[in-house]
């Protein structure tokens, strides 16, 4: 009978143990980007600054979760990658701390108007424009005309070709939304949403997954951001990438200091890191396709030439507020996705 | 029965547990430790150092005096020795001393937190504290182990359960653990279902979405669409209905024919559950999907346009019935091999047909079987993420929905806590339908009775269409796992097909250097994380799904329904609740585990011990309880009962919880993705990684490589474990040809 004491106060202690204090010198470091890319940015500060980085990946949805679930004890430093309105809201629920970089003056103004618009509690790190790719293969098989428009995805030959994710559980989808409303006005934008709906074939939950249905052959259009479906080209699938000849919201990929954050000075050290050419050139090396913020960084020559994208002045500040977010996807609930397909 | 060792005056039972207090209070440091098992803390400044001294040191030195009160918890029970058991003071005396050291220590640790009190009314009846603490460590739980034992011999002493003192304190131990790792967190999430959006509480907004028309609608019925907890629930009963059909069909194959290659078909059928999340559903794609293998063969040769049929409904069923069928099969063929041959011969020798005896006699036996079957299938599925999320189309489903709830562009925690308390609703409900369907008959086969029987085989026209489906689905396995191993050796997945083993090597490359073998390949640092959290999780989940169980069928005691019930809960709670409610409970004191290996081990043991107590259930409910009772007869106590009479029949059941829970360890994502860290980064959370940046290849070869390593550690278990030998006749008896 002891013995099976013995067993269950063993295990029992294997149940349970607590963690201590938090030691100098190290960095706790949330990545929303792709694997290889946080992977990058960790190893490479650690070796330019001797700090120890521990980094977790996970999307931008579940960093913001896990933020919003440690707050009363954060874990995390610094939060760096992912869409900005996760960061928005972060900074909206107060879970990131401000701060002011002395980097700022290198930086492209929509880095900077990002900041402002977020009261210094998040800064824009990379931008990246919306589009949409289609599969080569699958529009010919289907002979249908190459799409050069936000328009031409409405036309009825489309029907049944064309994704997109559900701007409920998507960031992507949400700009894809915001972007409409801004581009053609409210009550125009939900007309070209109720057009789209009929063309739809699936609102998918995650945002770049249109796309990688559509490099697989399972889908021929897939709106997304313009990176996403460069990376499917590159990656050797048959897709060709679309700017919309209306233009085109983007999004600005953020970072944030966790407030309460354990390691606060190493956390700075990182952010002011992040802001330089030389951290933001590492992109170049995994793939990345997005635009630096950093005016000295290089873009790559694969990246989608943004001087040649018509860009809206997309209003940051008024469409990343919950306010207007719970509006917009409760009016995109009740008026479009209720219609028949 | 048991005057023998009531009578000893002092029971070493009662002496441990009082070391064990004293040794938690005195010696090891009362507050969590990081990095415990390196032992520096004992050179860094104990006992005397805040941080690693033990409580008596801290009181000693005028530091967090609130401790002190449970020291009277550690005096009491040094009275009732020398007593007698039957002596109430003695009763009286530990649970005394139980209550006020366990209720104490509790008390203490959520009113006093990181940042002094935790409530506002304790600030204003005492003031500020100006003092904090941090989450418990060794040395508490320890003191909580002890106190919460001395308060079950205590109540045992009383004479609950015949004063039997494994039962009262397995029963004590297992509604505490289930307290603080199911129900705690759970609850914690769930409330937020009741919170406004400037942070009060309130029942109207719980109304408000819990019937909310995307949930409850009926639009299907008209040629809409249907609410997503209608979608769920059909898929469920048919996911459940359809494995548990299956799972039956391969238990008969396997136990009541004469087909030969049994071996190779119980491989096959164990194949799914060891299969990574997403795998099976990429596969699915690569066949069926619009450019899948399958559809373009039959569009080139009978021109029949290909379409995206597979997303939606039919490719979550398909999916989830090839992921599902094992465990019922691993809950049906313990029951089935346990069903006695004696009434089956019994029946015959009575002129029964084989067909009339399978359906009157075996089938009839089998309920339990087929109800926990059912029921786990219905729960899986339920709860399932993975496959939806790929598959899913436009058919939602609850998993998926409070999954974006949480991480999508929503951030509605509310939602996903309304969602979360629909998805307990339909499973609560089919955990009671399954307890009516089985109603108060008896099941039991295996009794202390000789049983030499032998199983008859099939009748004839059964054994045909059974033996036909098994091949058939087998045949469909076998050609999903052909795909998914091509696709970890080919260049890029369904665009160049050249062979290469390029992604095994980027994964698992290794050098071996005068300094032994440096692991250089990408996927080394998750897969022994994985290996190791899976390894610690799987033997501690089958021995509480058991004991539990154990608890369930041979133990009667007041709330059993409730105990039962909360048992259950975390495994029909979709992970992704799970993950954050952890997160939510666990990050702050007086638990404060996440970051850390404990918290992965100990959300697989609570996620999967479901499974064990259900195999333990079905297994159990067929021992006739005859053999319990004599063995209690010729002086033997309850705990060597359960050792050496029902364990060793236990065997099946044993072997289907440690693989379960070992094989979930390795593969569940939905409430890993919450709490893996930077230190402990699990398998599955890099394959999705993977996925999600195109490495198809790399991420198939990595499951791929998971499966066969799975593969390899079950047949070592069922090595290990061995098979019970119930002693029946080797060959087939007279009767029966």
């Amino acid at each position: 009978m002891t013995s099976f004491k013995t067993a269950l106060g063993a295990s029992a202690v294997a149940l349970m143990a607590a963690s201590g204090a938090a030691q100098a010198d190290k960095l706790t470091f949330y990545c929303s980007a792709q694997e290889d890319w946080c992977q990058l940015m960790a190893n490479s500060f650690q070796d330019a600054t001797g700090i120890d980085v521990a980094m977790t990946r996970k999307s931008s949805g579940e960093t913001f979760a896990q933020i919003k679930a440690e707050s009363s004890n954060p874990k995390g430093d610094v939060w760096w990658g992912g869409t900005g309105d996760p960061h928005l809201q972060a900074a909206e629920e107060g879970l990131t701390a401000e701060y002011v970089s002395p980097m700022r003056d290198q930086l492209h103004d929509w880095a900077i108007s990002q900041a402002e618009s977020a009261g210094n509690k998040t800064i824009g790190i990379y931008s990246g424009a919306l589009g949409y790719g289609y599969n080569t293969d699958l529009l010919a098989a289907n002979n249908l005309p190459e799409p050069a428009s936000w328009a031409d995805l409405t036309k009825p030959e489309y029907k049944g070709h064309v994704q997109m994710a559900n701007p409920n559980s998507s960031g992507t989808a949400y700009t894809t939304l915001a972007t409409m409303v801004q581009l053609f006005g409210e009550d125009e934008g939900f007309e070209f949403m109720k057009g789209l709906h009929a063309n739809i074939n699936q609102y998918t939950k995650s945002g770049s997954a249109p796309i990688k249905a559509a490099g697989r052959g399972e889908n021929t259009i897939g709106i997304v951001f313009m990176h996403d479906a460069v990376k499917q080209a590159v990656s050797g699938f048959p897709v060709k990438v679309v700017a919309p000849a209306e233009g085109t919201g983007f999004e600005i990929g953020s970072m944030s200091i966790i407030e309460g954050a354990r390691n606060m000075d190493e956390a700075k050290k990182f952010y002011d890191w992040a802001l330089s050419a030389e951290a933001q050139n590492l992109a170049l090396q995994v793939n990345a396709f997005q635009v630096p913020s950093n005016k000295g960084a290089e873009t790559s020559e694969s990246a989608p030439d943004m001087s040649s994208i018509k860009l809206i002045d997309y209003d940051f500040k008024t469409y990343g507020s919950s306010d207007t977010r719970k509006r917009l996807l409760k009016k995109w609930d009740d008026e479009v996705s209720v219609l028949p397909q | 029965m048991r005057t023998l060792t009531t009578e000893q005056t002092t029971h070493p039972v009662l002496i441990f547990w009082i070391i064990a207090g004293w040794v938690g209070f005195f010696l090891l440091p009362w507050y969590g430790v990081e990095d415990f098992f390196t032992f520096e803390w004992l050179i860094d400044g104990y006992p005397f150092d805040e941080d690693y001294a033990p409580a008596a040191f801290l009181i000693g030195q005028g530091e967090k005096l609130w401790l002190t009160p449970m020291f009277l918890g550690l005096l009491l029970p040094l009275l009732a020795l020398g007593r007698r058991k039957t002596d109430p003071i003695y009763a009286k005396l530990l649970i005394a001393a139980g209550a006020i050291g366990f209720g104490w220590l509790i008390l203490q640790g959520f009113t006093i937190g990181i940042r002094g009190w935790n409530f506002e009314w304790a600030k204003a009846l005492f003031g500020e504290l100006g003092d904090r603490q941090f989450g418990m460590g060794y040395g508490a739980l320890i003191c909580a182990s002890a106190f919460l034992f001395l308060f079950t011999q205590g109540i045992a002493a009383r004479g609950a359960i015949n004063g039997d003192v494994f039962v009262v304190s397995a029963i004590g131990g297992v509604v505490v653990i289930v307290t603080a790792f199911v129900f705690f967190p759970i609850a914690k999430m769930l409330t937020a279902a009741f919170i406004t959006e400037d942070g009060g509480y309130s029942a109207g907004v719980f109304a408000s979405k819990f019937f909310d028309d995307r949930l409850w609608g009926l639009g299907c019925l008209s040629g809409g669409r249907c609410g997503v907890a209608w979608n769920s629930l059909f898929l469920a009963v048919l996911v459940g209905l359809i494995t548990t059909v299956l799972g039956l069909i391969f238990a008969l194959v396997v136990t009541r024919s004469g087909f030969r290659y049994k071996r190779a078909l119980r491989a096959l059928t164990v194949l799914p559950i060891i299969t990574p999340p997403f795998v099976i559903g990429l596969a699915l794609i690569l066949l069926f999907g619009l450019s899948g293998s399958v559809t373009v063969f039959f569009s080139d040769m009978f021109g029949i346009q290909p379409t995206r049929w597979l997303y939606g409904l039919p490719g979550i069923l398909i999916a989830q019935t090839l992921a599902f069928t094992p465990i019922a099969f691993l809950v049906l063929i313990g029951v089935v091999e346990g069903v006695s041959p004696s009434m089956e011969e019994a029946a015959q020798t009575l002129r029964a047909s084989k067909w009339q005896v399978f359906k009157t006699v075996s089938l009839p036996l089998m309920r339990p079987g087929l109800a926990n079957a059912f029921l786990l299938g219905f729960i899986e599925s339920m709860a399932d993420f993975g496959n939806p999320l790929v598959l899913g189309g436009n058919y939602d489903v609850l998993s998926t929905e409070i999954f974006f709830a949480i991480v999508g562009a929503q951030y509605d925690q509310g939602k996903a806590a309304v969602l979360a308390m629909v998805l307990l609703c339909f499973t609560l409900g089919a955990f009671y339908a399954q307890r009516f369907w089985l109603g108060k008959k008896s099941y039991t086969t295996v009794s202390g009775k000789g049983d030499s029987g032998v199983h008859p085989h099939m009748p004839r026209a059964l054994s045909i269409p059974v033996l036909a489906m098994a091949m058939i689905w087998a045949a469909f396995t076998m050609v999903v796992y052909v795909m998914i191993f091509y696709g970890s050796v080919v260049e890029l997945w369904g665009v160049n097909n050249t062979l290469t083993l390029k992604h095994y090597v980027t994964a698992f490359s290794f050098r071996i250097e005068d300094s032994g073998i440096r692991w250089s390949g990408a996927a080394w640092d998750s897969f022994w994380t994985t290996l190791k959290i899976a390894a610690i999780a799987a033997p501690l989940t089958a021995i509480v799904g058991l004991i539990t169980a154990y608890l369930l069928t041979r133990q009667t005691f007041a709330g059993k329904n409730a105990f039962e019930f909360g048992t259950m809960l975390s495994f029909a709670i979709p992970g992704t609740v799970i993950g954050v409610s952890y997160i939510l409970a666990f990050n702050v004191p007086p638990v404060e585990i996440t970051g850390t290996g404990i918290i992965l081990v100990v959300s697989f043991i609570f996620r999967n011990m479901p499974v064990g107590v259900r195999a333990g259930i079905a297994s159990m409910s067929q021992l006739d309880k005859s053999l319990d009772e004599s063995s209690l007869t010729l002086g033997a106590n309850s705990w060597q009962t359960f050792r050496r009479i029902i364990l060793p029949l236990l065997r099946p059941a044993i072997l289907a919880a440690l693989v379960y829970s070992f094989v979930r360890a390795m593969t569940a994502i939905s409430a890993v993705i919450f709490l893996v860290s930077a230190e402990y980064d699990m398998a599955t959370s890099y394959i999705i990684g993977r996925v999600e940046n195109n490495d198809y290849g790399l991420a198939i070869a990595y499951s791929t490589t998971l499966i066969f390593v799975m593969l390899s550690v079950v047949a070592l278990m069922q090595f290990i474990v061995g098979r019970t030998e119930i002693g029946r006749r080797m060959t087939q008896s007279r009767t029966n040809t």
